[in-house]
């Protein structure tokens, strides 16, 4: 995997170096500012970015904005994003065009390596790999308005890792269920959901995307 | 559109004199039997009470004059201190504390006023109309049954009517009153709300003085709450974070004494460890989101108020409309407010639905808050005299700092609608 990363903290930039590589990743180029991510986006290719939030020069939410600029240009881009902290502002902007291929996570998950690299392998192959924290935001906050679309609460936890990005063996792992349950499972919600029946692995996205939205 | 605005303003006129001649009449007469009866105590129980009720009069005037005549009156009452004791003492605290308040006084001079000079000046207006009416109906045939019951000639203004020549006169003058009541009512109805003004509004050198208070008193507010703020935030550094990494460490080095002899137990050990440090980055998250949001200092604070909402259990709907961005203080300080209103609602309001407006306009940011819960939400002096509302109070206290305002529309059984203006620059 050629990855282009982008962290303005010298510490954090080179542990995930580290991280990367020793995972098998290949590293095009690891940048500390906005415009460097730019134009290493435009001009290298990468098959995924890993990227910081806030960057230098303005130290607001410029890496954001840089990755958001990058997928206008290129749609399905694969971008993860990491932060010191998880906004459902963020997370929609990110899913918002519905393209898939990308993750927002909070940058204390490099602290489980093997997620981590996991995360960012779904997102590289188009899938998504939101912070289980802003599903938790959701679903707290879903649990006191109305149950959303009348989902069991099976299904709810099936869309729980389902938004997180994970697979169906990764959720029939999870709920220690067989694939073919959490199958049946995923087809009521998106029927639920009302999005039609269709081969397109975004149809995952969009039900993250409905998730995100229905409030 | 002249007639029409003519006649609302004889209607207005009529009401305002008649709010004169009967509140303001009521209302002094009990203000000066309730503060003869100080001497002998029972007027500092009745004292706070009928003040109260002399405020709700003037700020209701106020209002009027807002809503008809589009003249601002400021209010300027002191601020009660939040620590006002309860029972008979805090009853003499209270009094004491409305007599040395200059507006109370400014009160009292406009209820003598509105008794008596005020609603002269207001009447005219309905005056004009019913006169000049009069004078056309006169002319039209009424002299003729009116003079015969007079036995002699009827005096019309200053126009003495006894045959259809005087009452044709009559006639004129009547349309010339109601020429000038077309073009002067509303002129009169702002005379009347000019004279209230006059009266109520601090002159430059009180002002200035209330002004000096209450800098003074907001730059004491200011400082607590900040050092109160410091020490909240040294004690959770000190407590929380500190002392989970200083335990990770430790871990960490008796890691590395068992990883020869027992490396079993190392692994439990380093398990711990990284347990312990991402607790200690979620207490750093949260005290950093206490401090000053990450959303509000990346985004500024329509989108920090977007993400606030976004995190609310209940649905609330965000409108912003910000040319610019404030300074930051002031961007901090209208997000915290924000942020404890919304709670409140959500709290105290038992609505189901909420929803914010963020704007700026006349160099002022606006922030309105509604929700559609049960209402009966108070701030403000009504609110600091029952010693309820303190939440409300606290912002109130936290917008005073930078001049803002809150004001709480909030009858019993809803809605509830809060607004806060800050006077700012956008950049």
């Amino acid at each position: 995997m050629r990855v282009v990363l982008a962290e303005d903290l010298f510490l954090l930039r080179d542990g995930l170096v580290r991280l990367l590589e020793a995972y098998g990743c290949e590293i095009l180029a690891a940048v500390e500012s906005g415009p460097e991510l730019s134009r290493a986006l435009a001009e290298l290719e990468p098959d995924v970015a890993v990227v910081d939030v806030r960057l230098p020069p303005s130290h607001t939410d410029e890496g954001l904005q840089c990755a958001l600029t990058a997928r206008r240009a290129r749609p399905g881009l694969p971008v993860l994003v990491l932060s010191q902290h998880v906004e459902q502002l963020y997370a929609r902007e990110l899913l918002a065009d519905g393209a898939g291929g990308v993750g927002y996570l909070l940058k204390d998950r490099v602290f489980d390596a093997e997620q981590f690299i996991d995360a960012v392998r779904r997102v590289a192959a188009g899938g998504t790999a939101m912070d289980p924290q802003v599903i938790s935001q959701l679903l707290t906050r879903r649990s006191q308005d109305r149950p959303m679309g009348g989902l069991t609460p099976r299904e709810r936890e099936v869309m729980e890792l389902m938004a997180q990005g994970r697979s169906n063996a990764a959720i029939a792992d999870r709920l220690v269920v067989t694939e073919r349950a959490v199958a049946k499972h995923t087809s009521n919600i998106f029927a639920k959901l009302g999005l039609p029946v269709s081969e397109d692995d975004n149809r995952r996205v969009l039900a993250v995307l409905a998730y995100l939205d229905h409030g | 559109m002249r007639v029409r605005r003519a006649a609302v303003a004889g209607a207005q006129g009529l009401a305002l004199a008649l709010m004169g001649l009967t509140g303001s009449v009521v209302l002094l007469s009990l203000t000066l039997v309730s503060l003869a009866l100080i001497p002998i105590g029972l007027g500092v129980f009745t004292t706070p009470a009928v003040l109260r009720l002399v405020r709700t009069h003037a700020l209701h005037r106020r209002a009027l004059a807002e809503r008809w005549q589009g003249i601002r009156i400021p209010v300027s009452y002191r601020p009660f201190p939040h620590d006002v004791r309860g029972g008979p003492t805090g009853q003499v605290e209270r009094c004491t504390l409305m007599l040395k308040d200059p507006a109370t006084w400014r009160d009292v001079r406009w209820l003598l006023v509105d008794a008596t000079g005020a609603p002269v000046v207001a009447m005219l207006a309905p005056a004009l109309v019913v006169e000049g009416v009069f004078g056309l109906l006169l002319a039209g045939g009424l002299w003729k049954p009116i003079v015969r019951a007079e036995g002699g000639a009827y005096w019309y203004t200053f126009v003495p009517v006894e045959n259809g020549t005087g009452a044709g006169f009559a006639g004129l003058v009547g349309l010339a009153l109601l020429a000038v009541a077309l073009w002067w009512n509303p002129a009169l109805i702002g005379a009347h709300f000019r004279l209230t003004a006059a009266v109520l509004r601090p002159d430059r050198e009180t002002e200035l003085v209330e002004r000096i208070d209450r800098l003074t008193e907001t730059r004491h507010t200011a400082l607590d709450t900040s050092a109160a703020e410091l020490r909240r935030i040294e004690r959770d550094l000190h407590d929380g974070a500190q002392a989970r990494l200083v335990a990770v460490g430790m871990s960490l080095g008796t890691v590395e004494a068992l990883l020869e002899k027992d490396p079993a137990q190392a692994r439990k050990l380093l398990a711990m460890a990284r347990e312990s440090s991402a607790e200690a980055l979620t207490e750093l998250r949260d005290l950093v989101r206490g401090i000053h949001p990450p959303v509000l200092a990346e985004r500024g604070l329509g989108d920090a108020v977007r993400a606030l909402a976004l995190r609310l259990p209940v649905g609330c709907e965000v409108d912003v409309e910000l040319p610019g961005r404030a300074a930051a203080p002031v961007e901090s300080a209208a997000y915290f407010a924000v942020s404890e209103v919304l709670t409140n609602a959500v709290r105290h309001g038992g609505g189901d639905r909420i929803w914010v407006d963020v704007s700026y306009a006349d160099g002022a940011l606006r922030i309105a808050v509604t929700d559609n819960g049960r209402g009966g939400a108070v701030a403000g002096p009504a609110a600091r005299a029952d010693g309820s509302g303190t939440g409300l109070s606290g912002v109130e206290r936290r917008l005073g700092t930078f001049d803002g305002v809150l004001a709480v529309s909030s009858p019993v059984g809803g809605p509830t609608m809060v607004t806060m203006e800050i006077p700012c620059a956008l950049s």
